[in-house]
């Protein structure tokens, strides 16, 4: 199992994109991608191109901004930074997140004893 | 909001696709640039690095198809390309086009103007303000006519005072004759025009503003008023050339200055309401106080109830008034005589309530119009999707999801009845507008039909219900249908083309059983109106003609109120009238000729109830009296009445004893409490009261339906003109010429008699006859076109399947007939297989047929709803018409070449 990728989960792509850009300021398409690759050691499987439907979606919402400027290394690139509503809604999104993960959490933990009927008595 | 803000960042991507999709492929090109440049700083080779870069990315077209998704309106997108491709498909395909685009325009076409005419009939209010507040108050309908529906002055008056339930109670003057109004300009012959004498307050009461100048107010109907007149629209328009400054300007009106006070507006049409198929052209103020106070019952009464009032409420209290309210004050004894005869219904049942029934029929027959259309066209479009079906395997097996094919299938559809539906409008206001002319049709309210918003609307719902009814039927059945069978498919003969077969058929058989049923209701309204035309009117219409004769007693001779007076009145107008008629007479051509005061099917009205001298009616008989004609010798005969006894002569005048004639019915009645020796009336005496010397009935005639051609006969009793006061006279001609022609020599001798005789209309009594018959004529004609037009399309629908089943089968018919079958044998089958669809549909339309006629038989004549001679009739048509459809595609078959047939394949 851990030798496969993870597929994305609808959504989280966005999520990722948003808390990339709240954690590191101002990046470009192939630095978000990239980013995402090196947090994720490589565990999820993304295909750098979809980064870009992700980004139009979040712009269109109000959440990202983006401006065009030049590179490090001289190229020219667009470039994307979360705006206060997106950071608003990372702030919900997270906790919702964090939220589902516990529960999630205890539904695995639960003992398979636990599970007879609650008591007979 | 941002939810709105999103929307229109996404519309706006929609319309800047190029500017967006040019920065787009920056962007991928900076990134893959970055990649690479991050693999080289790594030391991959250049060309690796770029192609590790590629794969790192994933597909560059998928990423930019997602990210469009993403950003723009692609459902619109994919609109656009499916509204390209279907324009590309049926411009290639123009028959096809053009015949679904027909078939559609003249279902929807008849639906949108059969819409109107319900909705301004039926569902829409009337044309006033508040109009559910409007009621029509008379008593419940009966056979003596207007008189019954009409009140007194006195009446009136009372029971305006008497109620509480009402903002106000107004009326008319119910029998105005057309051609009442004579207008005098210069020296030329007066120009008829016909008013109507309202009570002042009738237009607050409906809640009309005038369009300029006023209306009517209280003094200008007091005694010595001022004469005024109010113009309809039409007449400013049409006589007075829409004279903007028409206000004040005084014109001779029968003889006197008459001002204009006022022009309705374009939307009031008093006939369109109260008089259909009659054209009104000015109001003028009735004087309750004047002469009128003791003409009887002549006012019509329409009262506004108070808001919040119930018509429940407002008929209690109209019962407990009735019977305070008196015919004439003066006598006591006609008090209480309207004692349940004061009844208010809504003004707009009055007006269309009677039509609701044919208003539901006819819309019926749109609607089965527009199901024949939908399953005509879901015909054509299998048809081609059978032709089709290759190419959208192989859109599918391109990947094309099953849902993306449905969806261009319905693009189809929807662009078809779109195209349809424009030109079903544009049909619909051509017949709109032509209805609109049609103000001989006896309905209401037709000059109010218009294509309004409402009927867009409508227009807009057919549309889209009728490419969802034919387009989805055969979009599921391609898209359903196995990707490799229709691959595989080589069409003749295989499982596929059968199933399509088959599913064309049974819609076949649904056209033609939708087309029976149209056929039987118009068969059966066909037969009612030749039932109605073959009613026994009592007069002979044809080859009479009428003319209204301008005539005024000499003032000199009194008002007729003392009995000197009356004398030398009526002997005045024999003396007019005797050698007038006596030169008439003798004009080359006329038969016969004579003058009354009402015509059939016209106005009307009643003098009471005489009785046999000596008997005495049972007290409390609630019956009216029979209608009163004042004729002249002649009349009768020139109307094509028979008598027995003798007519009246001109020596039967003031001097001579009183005489009349009744008709069958009322002296049937009479002989039911006289002992007449055989029944006989001719001879005896009629009385209406005890000390009345009595009138000598010289004559019984035939029984004349005055009040409508389908309802029963009424009573009739007939007064000789010299010897009895009669309204306008109208001179009616029997005579071997054509009116036209008779028309010139007629209306000499009325000018030489009177050079003040306007220029009246000679009119066909035929006319009379047709204008009550029109509602029905009308209805019959819009069923009867529609079910011509079921026909025709039922006739597509067989033609088309056959002639299909006999291409997919030509290599079949190509083997028998080489192994032997003879032409005549193939064209047989054919023949045999289209009469058994069509046969099955008949049957099964038959069926429902025989169901669904009661529904129709309230508006059917003297004819079962399940009339056999119908049913028949419309078998054998139908019958007859698929044979014909089928007999060209048979006739194909058989012209079938073995040699041609085989190779083909």
């Amino acid at each position: 199992m851990t030798g496969s990728k993870l597929d994305l989960l609808q959504g989280t792509l966005d999520l990722m994109v948003l808390q990339t850009l709240a954690a590191m300021g101002s990046l470009h398409g192939y630095g978000i991608a990239r980013r995402i690759e090196q947090v994720s050691s490589n565990q999820v499987l993304l295909n750098q191109g979809t980064i870009y439907a992700s980004l139009v979606r979040l712009e269109q919402r109000g959440w990202i901004a983006s401006q065009w400027g030049v590179s490090d290394n001289n190229r020219k690139a667009r470039f994307y930074s979360i705006t206060r509503p997106g950071r608003k809604r990372l702030a919900e999104d997270a906790h919702h997140w964090q939220r589902l993960t516990g529960v999630m959490d205890r539904m695995f933990r639960m003992d398979p004893a636990a599970d007879e009927e609650p008591g007979k008595a | 909001m941002s939810g709105l803000k999103q929307l229109r960042r996404r519309v706006w991507a929609f319309f800047a696709k190029k500017a967006l999709d040019a920065e787009l492929e920056t962007e991928l090109e900076a990134h893959l640039q970055l990649a690479i440049d991050e693999y080289i700083e790594r030391g991959v080779a250049p060309a690796e690095a770029r192609r590790l870069a590629l794969v790192q990315f994933g597909g560059i077209q998928q990423a930019r198809e997602k990210q469009r998704e993403a950003r723009g309106l692609m459902q619109i997108d994919i609109l656009v390309r499916d509204l390209k491709y279907t324009g590309r498909k049926l411009m290639r395909d123009p028959g096809f086009t053009i015949v679904a685009v027909l078939i559609l325009a003249l279902g929807i076409g008849a639906n949108i103007a059969v819409f109107s005419v319900v909705n301004t009939l039926m569902l829409r209010p009337l044309p006033f303000p508040n109009a559910q507040e409007l009621v029509w108050i008379a008593p419940p309908p009966d056979k003596c006519g207007l008189s019954c529906a009409t009140y007194s002055t006195d009446a009136y008056d009372e029971f305006r005072v008497g109620s509480r339930s009402y903002q106000d109670v107004t009326g008319y003057f119910a029998f105005s004759t057309p051609g009442n109004l004579k207008l005098s300009v210069g020296n030329d012959a007066p120009i008829p025009a016909t008013g109507i004498d309202v009570i002042h307050n009738f237009f607050n009461v409906l809640g009309v503003q005038p369009q300029m100048g006023r209306l009517f107010r209280e003094e200008d109907a007091r005694n010595g008023a001022a004469p005024v007149i109010v113009l309809t629209d039409p007449w400013w328009r049409r006589q007075f050339n829409a004279d903007p400054n028409i206000i004040g300007k005084a014109f001779d009106v029968n003889g006197k200055q008459t001002t204009v006070i006022g022009v309705l507006p374009r939307t009031f049409d008093f006939g369109a309401v109260f008089a259909p198929g009659t054209k009104v052209d000015a109001i003028t103020p009735l004087n309750l106080y004047g002469p009128p106070r003791n003409w009887g019952n002549i006012i019509t009464l329409i009262g506004r109830m108070k808001p919040g009032v119930t018509l429940a409420q407002a008929v209690h209290e109209a019962a407990v008034v009735a019977p305070t309210m008196c015919w004439n004050n003066r006598y006591a004894n006609s008090c209480g005589q309207y004692k349940g005869a004061v009844i208010p219904v809504p003004l707009k049942n009055y007006v269309t309530g009677r039509l609701r029934q044919s208003l539901v029929v006819l819309w019926s027959a749109v609607g089965m119009i527009l199901l024949i259309a939908c399953v005509n066209l879901s015909n054509l479009l299998l048809a081609r999707a059978a032709a089709r079906s290759k190419e959208f395997a192989m859109r599918g097996a391109l990947g094309a999801g099953r849902g993306r094919i449905v969806r261009q299938l319905l693009t189809e559809s929807l662009v078809l009845s779109g195209a349809g539906a424009v030109f079903g409008l544009m049909l619909a206001a051509i017949v709109i507008a032509w209805l609109r002319t049609q103000g001989a049709i006896a309905l209401p309210l037709l000059s109010q039909l218009q294509i309004d918003g409402e009927a867009l609307g409508w227009t807009l719902i057919i549309a889209i219900v009728s490419a969802t009814l034919f387009g989805l039927a055969p979009g599921l059945r391609m898209a359903a249908g196995n990707l490799h069978e229709a691959l595989k498919d080589s069409g003749p003969g295989s499982g596929q083309s059968r199933k399509h077969e088959r599913l064309r058929s049974a819609l076949v058989v649904s056209e033609v059983a939708l087309a029976c049923m149209l056929l039987v209701g118009a068969g059966l309204l066909l037969r009612s109106f030749l039932h109605v035309l073959d009613v026994e009117l009592g007069f002979q219409p044809a080859r009479a003609a009428a003319v209204t004769v301008d005539f005024n007693d000499d003032p000199k001779l009194g008002d007729g109120s003392s009995h000197d007076s009356a004398k030398a009145i009526l002997d005045a107008r024999a003396a007019h009238f005797q050698p007038l008629l006596e030169r008439i007479d003798a004009l080359p051509g006329v038969q016969a000729a004579g003058i009354t005061d009402f015509l059939p099917l016209s106005g009307n009205r009643s003098w009471g109830l005489p009785y046999p001298k000596g008997v005495t009616l049972p007290k409390n008989l609630h019956i009216s009296g029979p209608l009163v004609y004042v004729i002249s010798p002649g009349y009768l005969r020139a109307m094509g009445t028979r008598i027995r006894g003798r007519d009246f002569n001109w020596s039967d005048n003031t001097s001579t004893r009183g005489v009349i004639m009744i008709n069958e019915s009322y002296a049937k009645w009479l002989a039911s409490y006289a002992h007449w020796p055989n029944n006989d009336p001719v001879g005896q005496v009629l009385v209406n009261d005890d000390k009345d010397p009595g009138m000598l009935v010289v004559g019984v005639t035939d029984d004349v339906h005055t009040e409508s051609v389908e309802g029963e006969n009424g009573w009739q009793i007939y007064y000789p003109w010299p010897q009895n006061f009669g309204g306008t006279p109208q001179l009616v001609v029997r005579s071997t010429l054509p009116p036209a022609q008779l028309a010139t020599s007629v209306m000499a001798v009325l000018r030489e008699a009177n050079t003040k005789q306007t220029a009246a209309e000679f009119k066909p009594i035929e006319n009379l006859v047709d204008h009550a018959n029109s509602p029905r004529r009308f209805f019959m004609m819009l069923v009867g076109m529609f079910a011509a037009l079921g026909l025709l399309l039922a006739a597509l629908g067989i033609y088309g399947v056959i002639s299909y089943s006999v291409t997919r089968q030509t290599q079949e018919i190509g083997i028998r007939m080489a192994l032997g079958a003879s032409a005549s044998h193939v064209r047989k089958r054919v023949l045999v297989s289209t009469l058994r669809l069509a046969t099955i549909g008949v049957v099964l339309g038959a069926a429902a047929s025989i169901l669904t006629a009661r529904f129709i038989s309230s508006l059917l004549y003297d004819t079962s709803p399940w009339d056999a001679v119908t049913y028949a009739g419309m078998a054998v048509s139908l019958l007859a018409i698929a044979a014909l459809a089928g007999y060209i595609p048979a006739l194909r078959a058989s012209r079938i070449d073995p040699l041609v047939a085989l190779r083909a394949e």
